[in-house]
C-alpha cells in the first residue's frame, strides 16, 4: 500500500496465530485474486489464432523452391481474450515499482513516468525504419544528437557513442575504446585494475577484451586503496575500472587523485556509471578526470526495466579517447540545420573508430523516454533528484544503523544506498531469510550479497521517487524483520508465506535443467 | 516537482535526523574541483508535462513513419502489423517496471513468460534449447561465434557473403580484441547462394561457418549441405535469421543440421523504433550445449509446497558468478521486447505464424512481378520469402532511394546503404514486403520506381 496520510487509517491486521492455513482448500488452487495460471502450452492449441488472417490457399504459386516447412513448428494460439487473461493473471504474480517500495540497491528502481512511455510509441518515434533514407529521419537524428549532447553536458565529458544497447555493452564500448587508443599509439597494455567490491561485469568485460584482471584491495572505510592503486601503477596498466560512487554506496573521495596518478602513467580511468544518479546534476565525472564512462538511461534516466532489460548504455569520452568511439554516430551538418547519421561503411569518415557494436543506431525507444525525462525534469530537477536520492538513502542509514550492523556507516554520509551486513543475525537465519521475509512485508527486497565484500550484504536503495512516509513505514517493517532475525526466529526459515509461489528449489534446477515445455509422456 | 514526492519540511526533519545542516553535507565527500555553484549550465530548467510532450512532438513530427506511406524496407528490421492487446500487456505496470527475477517468489509472472518464450523459440528454431533473449539479432550473431569458438576451441570463423553487412562488422569488430579470426567476403550478385564458395572456405582451423537464412539478398540457401560440409571439418554451422516470419513458411535451421540458431525478433511483437530496442534470440540444436550458452536461462522447478514455479538458472556461467571467468559480459536480456514476443506469437499461434508467412510471401511474390514489369528492373533471386532483390540496369540505387523518398514513397534498401563503395552492387535495390503492403501500395512504388528510371 502507498502510506497513509495523517488521517490515522490503518489496516486490519489479521489475527496473530500462524494466520497460514486459515481458510480449506479450494478446487482450484485459487485463493480468490491470487489466481493460478498454466502455460499457454497447456491451454493453446495449434488450429486457434488470435489473429484473423487470410486462409492459405495451397495452390497459390510460390518461391521456396523445396524449402516449405512440412513439419509442424509446434506452437499453439489463443483468442485474443484468452491472451488478455493469460497475461493479465501472469502480471499478477509479479512486483513492480507501481506496486510497491522496490529498493533494489545499484538497480535504481525509481518511479517511470508514463509521458515517456507516450512519446516513445508516437509514430514518428516508434514506427520509423533504421536505413530509412535520411531526410525522412531528421527528427529521429535530432533526438539522438539532443540526447547526446545532454549527457556530454551533464559529464562534462567532450565526446559520446550513443549505440551501446546497455550498461554491460557500454562497459565493453569503453573497454573497446581505451584498448583502441593504447594500440594507436603502439602501446600494448595487458592489466586492467579493478576494484574487489565491482559489479561482475566490469572484470567479465575486460576479460573480454583481453586483459589479465587485478584486484584492488579496498580500505577498511570502504573506498578503493589509493596507496595500493598508486604502488601497482606501471606501463603495463592499461585503466582502472571504479564506480563512482562505488557499490558500497560511496564517493570515492580520491577519485581525482587515482585518476591523475593513472594518467600519470599513461593509462585511462573507466567510471563505471551505474550510480551515476546519485550526482546527476550536481557532480560532473569530467572533473574528476574520468575518460570513459557509461550511462545506464534505465537508471538514472528512468527508462523501465521491464523485468530484465531492454537497457541502454551510451558512453561518455574524455578528448583523449572520443575519435575512438563506435559508430554510427549522428552528426549536425555544418551547414544548414539538419542532421547525419555517419554510419561506419562511409570510410571517408570512419578515422580511428574502433568499429561497430550493434546493426543499427542503438536504443532509441529508450532515448526518447530519457530525454522526455530529462526535459521534465531539467537542469535544476536533475539536481534534486540526486540530492532527494542521497537524502532518502541517509535517511534509511541512519534509521537502521542502531539495530542492523552497517559496516561503512562511520565512513561519512552515504550516497544513493546504504549497505548492511548480516552480523548478529541468530539461529543460523541468513541475508536471504530477512529477504523472503520482507516479501511477506510487501516489499520487494533489497540487494542482497552484493558487493561480495561485506557478509551477508544488503543494499538499501530507495531512490528520490518515494516520500518520507513510504520510507517511514518501510523502516518501522525493517526494523520488525531486524528483530526477528537477531531473535532467531526460525519461521523466518520459511518466508515467504504469503507470495504466489514459496522458496523455489533453484539447486534443483540447475542439477536437472528443464528450459522448454514438453508433452508429457503418454 | 511532479514526480519527487518529498516537501521542504520532509527534507527538513530528514536532514535533522541525518545530522546534517544542509544537503550540502552529504556531498562533503566530492572533491572541490568538482563541486558546482548551481544547476549545471547551458541547458534548460524543469519543464511541465505539457510542454515536454510538444517539444518531442516536434521532433517526431519530422520523420516520415511507415504507416503514412508505402514502405519496403527490410535487411534486417521489418515493419509488421501488432496486435492492439500487445501494447496493452506490456504497459501494465507489474511488467513493465519490475526487475530481473532474481527475487522469483514474486516474479512468477516474468518467468513464467520467459519460460514460454524460450519454448516457443526454441520450437521456432527447431532446436531444444532457446535463452532468455540478448541485446538483438547481430551481437546475438557475435555471441555465436564465441561460443562457436569456445565449444571448438578453434579461433577461425568463416562468414558467408551474404550475411548482413552490419552483422558482420559487429562480429569483426570483437573479433578484433579476441584474437579470433574471421573470414567474408562480398555477397556474390547471382540467382543462387553460393554454397560452394563457401564450403571451400571451411578448413581444419575453422570454429564454425555463420550463414544467413533467407539472406540479406532475400535467397533461401539449402542448409543442409552447408552443415554437412562445416560438420566434416569439425566446424559447427551458425544459421542467422533476421525474419523470424519466414520460419512459418520455411524449414526450420535445425532440421537442416543447423548446431546454433541465432537472429533478431523484433518482426513479431517489437516494432521498427529506428532501429532498438530490438530482440536477440539464440538457441542450441543439441541440449547438451546449454552450459556453453551466454545469457540469462530460466528453468523450471518446484516450491517448498511441491507447486510449479520458474527461476532463472545455470548462473554459474554469468558475469555476477564467474566474473572475468563467465561466458559473456551481458547481464541484461531484452525482456520487455520478449514479453511482446511471447504475446503477439500466442496470438498468432501455429495457424496465425503460417497464415502470416503464406501472405507475406504472397504479396512479395504479387510485387516482384510487377516490377519485373518495368522496363530496366530485373528480379536477382530465383527464390525468396518477402524479401528480395532487384538490380536496375545500371541506375544508382541510393540515388533513386532519395528521388522515392522526395515523393513519400520508401522504396527499399539500396544495397549501396549497405556496401557503400562497392561498385557491383549499387544497382541493386533490397525490396521488402510484409501484410501491410496494400495493392495501392505496390502501385505506388511500381510507378514512382518507373519515373525514376526512365
Amino acid at each position: 500500500m502507498n502510506a497513509p496520510n495523517k488521517s490515522g487509517w490503518k489496516p486490519e491486521m489479521s489475527p496473530a496465530e500462524d494466520g497460514l492455513h486459515n481458510g480449506p482448500a479450494t478446487t482450484t488452487g485459487n485463493r480468490a485474486l491470487m489466481l493460478e495460471e498454466p502455460l499457454i502450452f497447456e491451454i493453446g492449441h495449434a488450429e486457434t489464432t488470435g489473429v484473423d488472417l487470410p486462409e492459405i490457399d495451397p495452390d497459390a504459386p510460390n518461391r521456396l523452391g523445396g524449402f516449405e516447412r512440412s513439419k509442424p513448428i509446434g506452437l499453439v494460439g489463443l483468442t485474443e481474450p484468452e491472451t488478455v487473461r493469460h497475461y493479465t493473471r501472469l502480471s499478477r504474480q509479479n512486483y513492480g515499482i507501481d506496486l510497491g517500495f522496490f529498493p533494489l540497491g545499484s538497480c535504481t528502481m525509481k518511479h517511470n513516468p508514463r509521458l515517456n512511455e507516450k512519446v516513445a510509441r508516437l509514430p514518428g518515434f516508434a514506427d520509423i525504419h533504421p536505413l530509412a533514407p535520411q531526410q525522412t529521419v531528421q527528427g529521429a537524428l535530432q533526438v539522438i544528437h539532443e540526447l547526446g549532447d545532454w549527457l556530454m553536458k551533464l559529464t562534462g565529458m567532450p565526446g559520446v557513442a550513443m549505440s551501446p544497447k546497455a550498461g554491460a555493452h557500454g562497459e565493453l564500448c569503453g573497454i573497446l575504446a581505451i584498448r583502441a587508443a593504447h594500440t594507436a599509439r603502439g602501446d600494448a597494455r595487458e592489466v586492467v585494475l579493478v576494484p574487489e567490491s565491482a559489479h561482475g561485469t566490469n572484470p567479465a568485460t575486460a576479460a573480454f577484451a583481453g586483459y589479465k584482471v587485478e584486484d584492488i584491495p579496498a580500505t577498511p572505510e570502504g573506498r578503493v586503496d589509493l596507496e595500493a592503486i598508486k604502488a601497482r601503477l606501471a606501463p603495463d596498466v592499461a585503466a582502472v575500472m571504479i564506480t563512482n560512487p562505488n557499490t558500497c554506496g560511496l564517493f570515492e573521495k580520491d577519485f581525482r587523485e587515482i585518476a591523475d596518478a593513472v594518467h600519470a602513467v599513461g593509462g585511462y580511468v573507466y567510471c563505471d556509471g551505474a550510480n551515476f544518479n546519485a550526482i546527476v546534476g550536481r557532480v560532473r565525472p569530467g572533473d574528476l578526470g574520468v575518460d570513459a564512462m557509461h550511462i545506464n538511461l534505465h537508471k538514472t534516466f528512468s527508462t523501465p526495466h521491464g523485468g530484465g532489460g531492454p537497457g541502454s548504455g551510451p558512453v561518455v569520452f574524455s578528448e583523449a579517447l572520443k575519435d575512438f568511439a563506435p559508430l554510427p554516430i549522428v552528426r549536425k551538418l555544418q551547414d544548414g540545420d539538419g542532421y547525419e547519421l555517419v554510419e561506419e561503411e562511409q570510410r571517408e569518415h570512419r578515422g580511428q573508430s574502433f568499429g561497430r557494436m550493434t546493426a543499427f543506431h542503438g536504443q532509441m525507444g529508450m532515448f526518447t523516454r530519457a530525454l522526455t525525462y530529462m526535459l521534465s525534469h531539467g537542469a535544476d530537477g536533475l539536481k534534486q533528484v540526486s540530492e532527494d536520492a542521497v537524502l532518502n538513502a541517509n535517511y534509511v542509514l541512519r534509521s537502521l544503523e542502531d539495530i542492523l550492523h552497517a559496516p561503512f556507516a562511520d565512513s561519512g554520509p552515504c550516497m544513493h544506498e546504504a549497505l548492511f551486513g548480516d552480523k548478529d543475525f541468530e539461529g543460523g537465519l541468513s541475508t536471504l531469510d530477512l529477504a523472503k521475509a520482507l516479501i511477506d512485508e510487501g516489499y520487494h527486497p533489497m540487494t542482497v550479497y552484493f558487493p561480495l565484500v561485506v557478509h551477508g550484504a544488503m543494499l538499501v536503495e530507495p531512490t528520490e521517487t518515494e516520500s518520507k512516509a513510504a520510507l517511514d513505514e518501510f523502516i518501522t517493517a525493517f526494523r520488525s524483520v531486524t528483530e526477528r532475525a537477531l531473535a532467531g526466529d526460525e519461521s523466518m526459515k520459511q518466508a515467504p508465506y504469503y507470495a504466489p509461489r514459496r522458496r523455489l528449489d533453484e539447486t534443483a534446477a540447475a542439477r536437472k535443467p528443464k528450459l522448454a515445455w514438453e508433452e508429457p509422456e503418454g | 516537482m511532479r514526480y519527487l514526492p518529498l516537501t521542504d519540511t520532509d527534507r527538513g526533519e530528514m536532514l535533522a535526523k541525518v545530522g546534517a545542516k544542509s544537503i550540502d553535507d552529504l556531498f562533503v565527500d566530492v572533491p572541490e574541483v568538482a563541486q558546482l555553484d548551481g544547476p549545471i549550465h547551458d541547458l534548460p530548467m524543469h519543464a511541465s508535462e505539457m510542454a515536454v510532450e510538444r517539444h518531442m512532438k516536434t521532433r517526431a513530427n519530422k520523420n516520415l513513419s511507415a504507416g503514412d506511406t508505402p514502405f519496403f524496407l527490410g535487411a534486417g528490421a521489418y515493419r509488421h502489423h501488432i496486435p492492439a492487446s500487445v501494447d496493452t500487456v506490456i504497459q501494465r505496470g507489474e511488467f513493465l517496471t519490475a526487475y530481473t527475477p532474481y527475487q522469483p517468489e514474486i516474479a512468477q509472472g516474468t518467468l513464467q513468460m520467459l519460460f514460454e518464450f524460450q519454448t516457443q523459440v526454441a520450437r521456432l528454431y527447431g532446436c531444444a534449447v532457446a535463452n532468455a533473449s540478448l541485446y538483438d539479432g547481430s551481437t546475438a550473431c557475435w555471441e555465436a561465434v564465441a561460443m562457436a569458438g569456445r565449444m571448438t576451441r578453434r579461433k577461425r570463423a568463416v562468414l558467408s557473403g551474404a550475411l548482413h553487412p552490419h552483422y558482420a562488422q559487429v562480429v569483426k569488430t570483437m573479433a578484433q580484441f579476441t584474437g579470433d579470426t574471421i573470414a567474408d567476403n562480398l555477397p556474390a550478385i547471382q540467382t543462387e547462394p553460393d554454397n560452394a564458395g563457401l564450403m571451400s572456405r571451411i578448413d581444419d582451423e575453422t570454429s564454425c561457418v555463420v550463414v544467413q537464412y533467407p539472406d540479406i539478398l532475400g535467397r533461401i540457401p539449402d542448409l543442409s549441405e552447408l552443415a554437412e560440409a562445416a560438420h566434416a571439418k569439425g566446424a559447427l554451422l551458425v544459421v542467422v535469421n533476421t525474419e523470424p516470419v519466414a520460419l512459418g513458411a520455411i524449414k526450420s535451421p535445425g532440421e537442416m543440421g543447423a548446431d546454433i540458431v541465432v537472429g533478431e525478433g523484433q518482426s513479431i511483437g517489437v516494432g521498427l523504433q529506428f532501429g532498438g530496442p530490438y530482440l536477440g534470440l539464440f538457441a542450441v540444436r543439441d541440449p547438451k550445449h546449454v552450459r556453453q550458452m551466454p545469457g540469462r536461462l530460466c528453468g523450471e522447478t518446484t516450491d517448498a509446497e511441491g507447486k510449479r514455479g520458474f527461476v532463472l538458472t545455470l548462473s554459474t556461467r554469468e558475469q555476477h558468478i564467474r566474473r572475468e571467468k563467465a561466458t559473456s559480459n551481458i547481464c541484461t536480456n531484452s525482456g520487455l521486447c520478449a514479453l511482446a514476443f511471447n504475446v503477439h506469437m500466442t496470438l498468432l499461434g501455429e495457424k496465425g505464424l503460417r497464415e502470416l508467412a503464406t501472405e507475406n510471401h504472397r504479396l512479395a511474390c504479387k510485387t516482384a512481378d510487377r516490377l519485373e514489369q518495368i522496363p530496366g528492373v530485373s528480379l536477382l533471386n530465383s527464390l525468396f520469402f518477402n524479401e528480395f532483390t532487384v538490380r536496375l540496369g545500371g541506375k544508382l540505387a541510393r540515388e533513386v532511394v532519395r528521388d522515392l523518398a522526395d515523393k513519400g514513397v520508401l522504396g527499399g534498401v539500396s544495397l549501396d546503404r549497405l556496401y557503400p563503395g562497392v561498385e557491383a552492387l549499387n544497382d541493386a535495390l533490397l525490396v521488402a514486403v510484409t501484410e501491410t503492403t496494400t495493392d495501392e501500395d505496390i502501385e505506388a512504388l511500381a510507378t514512382t520506381l518507373e519515373e525514376a528510371l526512365a
